[in-house]
């Protein structure tokens, strides 16, 4: 989808304001909404395909005005009407009798450690076991195809049509594409392919200079 | 809590407040959601997953150059043999900075971020004015970082864009000579293992 995330390039934004001695949260709802997401993942069946797909929905003004956390809970909020766990009437409703100070029933006794032991096992959309033989080779020369899909995707705009080289080939993961839109897993290779500054930026770019994009395979074709 | 004068607001905190703990009850209630679990991942995020843990990993490649080539080689196993790996660091890929080439890391789609070892990121990693411009105009980005990269070194992006982590290993100091580990670690920024600093 050709939407406002995929802003690699984009003029216009500013200066990048960095804030001295950030906290890890800014408020204690950011932090529930990161447990709810890590939470929320397993019993609701969804993965970050599903997540980005849906925060890319987001009309471009409301994405611009809104921070990264109320983008995740408004995905969530989503995936929760299309799989049926509540309707869009509940949650407002939810909303509007929810006071402040009041905490969600249940609990457990889990521990630090336990949950730590959890999050450190991941979630990796890497398939080892699917056998696929590479279409490309490090050292290959590719050029990005001129896709432009309304569903979610992972070829940034900058880089379509753009030639480049095969500078890792990363194994086979879950092809977002398929699997966002609830079509399958369908794993690809992906590969880091690199790119001069100049053929992505023309002249102005340093000729030094270089980028590298991950590509699964059929984002690419032969060069 | 920290005032949050420099976060990007659409609707007051307050309603956010409310809003996320609606959720909650409502996943509480259907058994999807523990909320002791979140007051775990919290604290998890908050003391324990963060940049401290990167900064072994570099301090261990400066000092053990075996275990360097490991992880140039295979960056997700060799960070494991320190005892960290986890959620959106499944796959990871560590890229050395040298004389010759400055490596920076963004996710230009979305937030992609190598949680393990650098935690959690911060605003301006996955605000619009960081996502368009590194990639299209890197070092006047670095330069404002306060980062002068010399005009003959090249300055290589690395484009997050599918479920690979990127962390930079950056060059170890002149001055770290005889340091130990520990020492070295301290040395180490956030910014410097997402190559917004030298170090």
């Amino acid at each position: 989808m050709d939407g406002i995330h995929d802003m690699g390039g984009m003029h216009g934004f500013g200066a990048v304001e960095r804030e001295a001695d950030e906290p890890v949260f800014h408020a204690d709802w950011e932090g529930r909404a990161l447990g709810l997401l890590l939470q929320a993942a397993d019993g609701m069946g969804f993965v970050d395909d599903h997540l980005r797909s849906r925060i890319e929905r987001t009309p471009p003004a409301d994405y611009l005005r809104l921070s990264y956390y109320q983008l995740w809970i408004r995905a969530l909020e989503t995936l929760m009407v299309e799989r049926g766990v509540a309707s869009a009437a509940e949650i407002a409703e939810r909303v509007a009798a929810t006071s402040e100070g009041g905490r969600a029933p249940g609990g457990s006794d889990v521990t630090l450690d336990a949950v730590e032991a959890m999050v450190a096992g991941g979630a990796s959309t890497k398939r080892p076991e699917v056998e696929i033989a590479p279409g490309y080779a490090v050292g290959d020369r590719v050029r990005v195809r001129n896709d432009h899909p309304f569903h979610h995707t992972r070829a940034p705009r900058y880089t379509r049509g753009r030639l480049g080289e095969v500078v890792i080939d990363h194994g086979v993961f879950v092809f977002p594409d398929t699997n966002s839109e609830e079509q399958g897993e369908a794993p690809r290779h992906c590969y880091a392919v690199r790119f001069s500054a100049r053929e992505l930026w023309g002249a102005e770019a340093s000729p030094h200079d270089s980028l590298c994009v991950d590509f699964w395979e059929p984002y690419l074709e032969k060069a | 809590m920290a005032e949050h004068h420099h976060h990007r607001h659409g609707e007051p905190e307050s309603e956010m407040t409310l809003r996320v703990r609606a959720i909650e009850q409502l996943l509480a209630e259907k058994g999807l959601v523990d909320p002791t679990a979140i007051d775990r991942l919290v604290e998890l995020y908050e003391t324990r997953v963060g940049p401290h843990n990167g900064a072994r990993v570099v301090a261990r490649a400066w000092t053990d150059p075996p275990f360097r080539d490991r992880l140039l080689e295979n960056g997700t196993d060799a960070i494991a043999e320190l005892g960290i790996s986890g959620l959106q660091g499944e796959n990871m890929v560590v890229v050395e900075n040298t004389p010759q080439v400055h490596n920076i890391v963004v996710c230009t789609l979305c937030s992609c971020y190598p949680w393990p070892v650098l935690g959690l990121p911060p605003v301006w990693y996955k605000s619009p004015p960081y996502r368009s411009r590194i990639v299209r105009e890197p070092r006047a980005v670095l330069a404002e970082f306060g980062v002068d990269v010399p005009a003959e070194q090249e300055v290589r992006v690395w484009d997050s864009s599918a479920e690979i982590r990127y962390m930079v290993l950056p060059q170890r100091p002149g001055e770290s000579a005889g340091l130990g580990e520990e020492d070295l670690a301290a040395m180490v920024t956030r910014d410097g293992m997402i190559g917004t600093a030298a170090v």
